[in-house]
């Protein structure tokens, strides 16, 4: 390698270093701001902490009562697993058996799926909203059957595509060696749906955990999930605690950050695969 | 299989045709009908015709605004979203090291919920516009490019990474073989690269588009249409419609319509270029 390359490739490791630095910049400021007592934190966002200013936990404490973030945390938790959950295995059946019996209805299932990928949610917001709430599925465990309606469109779609690909002889064998369908499901085709079930649980897992107006219109007056919970922290005119809000904002990025350093090749992945499918 | 197969209806497919006619299938179809009709609580629906329309356009002027503002949004998120992302795949596909841990930095935004997003922004913003007396809500233009930052520091990993795949799917010997013709680096990029991309480029184009275009979360948390409406996108102003006062209900209904056509249109279009192009190749 000559001079020139090397220093062009430092200058260009520089660049990228100050660019990462620019990315992390916006949530170190949250939290550095979280530390500080809720007056000196909107007149100067950007000043570190000094004695005077430095508020310890109070800011955490303070955030956790206004919002009750325990019960938040707990509901977001409760309606993102169960509700990722039930998708990722009712929506492989529904596309299996789409996939496997061709009729006129079926093809019509299949189209309605697609055609509900491309429908705005506020098309539906408010009489999807008063279904649920005529249909009592304004509560926690209600709302996991609305995304699976919600979800089914991609989900359904995503697993289709694969189904197509698995060869029909491996079920056949299956058959023949005595299984029924229920059993053929879940010993031989789940499994190999396997990797594009990774895929529709990180997309789903995604846009749940961080939905806001769907379930804010479902059951946001009784149940608060954590983006709820943040968005009325805000409440009425200058009434605004600014510590507790940089401490609720901490708290609701962290668990979303170590998750993904978890599982970084897996969302990578699953997030690209549904961008080049969706 | 097929015969025995159809029989567990119930079992595979029931479950999930419930769920999807409860959750969208009826409310879409009642959507449709409570265009045409005037209603609060959708029992008590009457027929008026295009009346909502017509009302969407002459009650005032925010469904208009706020399509001017989406649209001129949407046309500066994709441009430079599009720009600094491919430029960055760009940097990072020259094998420096550390291209991973950049990668992953990168990318991290794009998890982040709207609303905290939003709220993340103010705080910067107005951190910045204090020192000159002013907040985001002072000047409708302050939220529109706090809107393109925002949108940029999310979408902007996201998109890297698709236009990563892109630029690895290059044969490197193509690239080489334009060097040892004596291809300046400038015409290797516009006449090898980016033609090369163009599938990627589509797909983060429209990716853009919609995301843009349906923006909801960030716009409320960000400036949640201030000064007097002037920020408020398509979704925001169906939504304020909606909820805002009683007795617009059916106008939020037809407004939510409207928006769903041009989703739609663009959904369309893009179907047809991606079919378009496959043919092609």
């Amino acid at each position: 390698m000559n001079d020139r390359k090397k220093s062009g490739g430092l200058l260009l490791s520089v660049l990228l270093g100050l660019l990462a630095l620019l990315f992390l910049l916006p949530i170190l400021v949250i939290f550095m701001n979280s530390f500080k007592g809720r007056f000196f934190i909107a007149d100067a966002p950007f000043a570190l902490p000094s004695a005077e200013t430095f508020a310890g936990v109070q800011n955490y404490i303070n955030g956790v009562q206004k919002t009750g973030f325990i019960s938040a945390f707990g509901y977001s938790v409760y309606i993102t697993v169960g509700s990722v959950a039930v998708i990722v295995l009712f929506t492989a059946m529904t596309a299996w058996f789409i996939t496997r019996v061709k009729n006129k209805f079926t093809s019509l299932m299949y189209y309605l799926f697609v055609f509900s990928m491309i429908v705005p949610f506020q098309m539906v917001m408010f009489t999807m909203s008063k279904m649920a709430n005529v249909l009592s599925l304004d509560n926690p465990t209600g709302l996991i059957i609305i995304y699976l309606g919600f979800g089914a469109g991609l989900s359904v779609f995503m697993y289709c595509g694969f189904v197509k690909s698995i060869p029909l002889e491996i079920e056949e064998a299956a058959t023949i060696d005595g299984c029924g369908p229920v059993t053929l499901f879940f010993k031989v085709v789940f499994p190999i749906l396997q990797p594009t079930a990774i895929t529709v649980a990180i997309l789903n897992a995604m846009w749940i955990w961080n939905d806001y107006l769907l379930p804010d219109l479902v059951i946001g007056r009784q149940y608060k999930t954590l983006p709820i919970a943040v968005q009325y922290l805000k409440g009425g005119y200058g009434s605004k605690d600014m510590g507790a809000m940089m401490a609720m904002l901490v708290l609701t990025i962290l668990p979303i950050i170590v998750f993904y350093l978890f599982c970084q090749k897996y969302i990578i992945r699953g997030v690209v695969a549904g961008a080049v499918k969706g | 299989m097929q015969k025995t197969l159809k029989k567990y209806f119930a079992i595979f497919a029931l479950p999930t045709l419930i769920a999807f006619a409860l959750a969208f299938l009826i409310p879409f179809l009642m959507g449709i009908y409570l265009s045409f009709t005037e209603f609060t609580t959708v029992v008590d629906a009457k027929w008026v015709g295009l009346r909502n329309y017509i009302e969407v356009f002459t009650q005032n002027q925010d469904f208009l605004n706020a399509l001017w503002f989406t649209v001129r949004f949407t046309v500066v998120s994709i441009v430079t979203i599009n720009v600094l992302s491919f430029a960055l795949a760009m940097l990072l596909t020259k094998g420096i090291r550390g291209t991973n841990l950049y990668r992953t930095v990168f990318f991290m935004p794009n998890l982040i919920g709207g609303i905290v997003l939003g709220y993340i922004w103010q705080l910067i913003i107005n951190g910045v516009l204090y020192s000159f007396g002013v907040t985001i809500t002072a000047k409708p233009e302050y939220g529109f490019w706090g809107l393109v930052i925002l949108m940029n520091w999310q979408l902007i990993g996201y998109m890297m990474i698709i236009y990563i795949a892109g630029i690895l799917n290059i044969p490197p010997d193509m690239i080489e073989a334009a060097g040892i013709d004596g291809a300046s680096s400038f015409q290797i990029l516009r006449k090898i690269t980016i033609p090369l991309v163009m599938p990627s480029v589509t797909i983060c184009t429209f990716l853009t588009l919609t995301n843009s275009f349906k923006l909801f979360d960030q716009n409320l948390a960000l400036t949640a249409g201030a000064p007097s409406k002037q920020t408020a996108m398509l979704a925001l102003d169906i939504y304020n419609t909606f909820y805002g006062r009683a007795g617009s209900e059916g106008v939020g209904q037809a407004k939510a319509v409207l928006f769903f056509i041009m989703v739609a249109a663009i959904a369309l279009t893009q179907l047809y270029l991606t079919r378009s192009k496959e043919v092609e190749n």
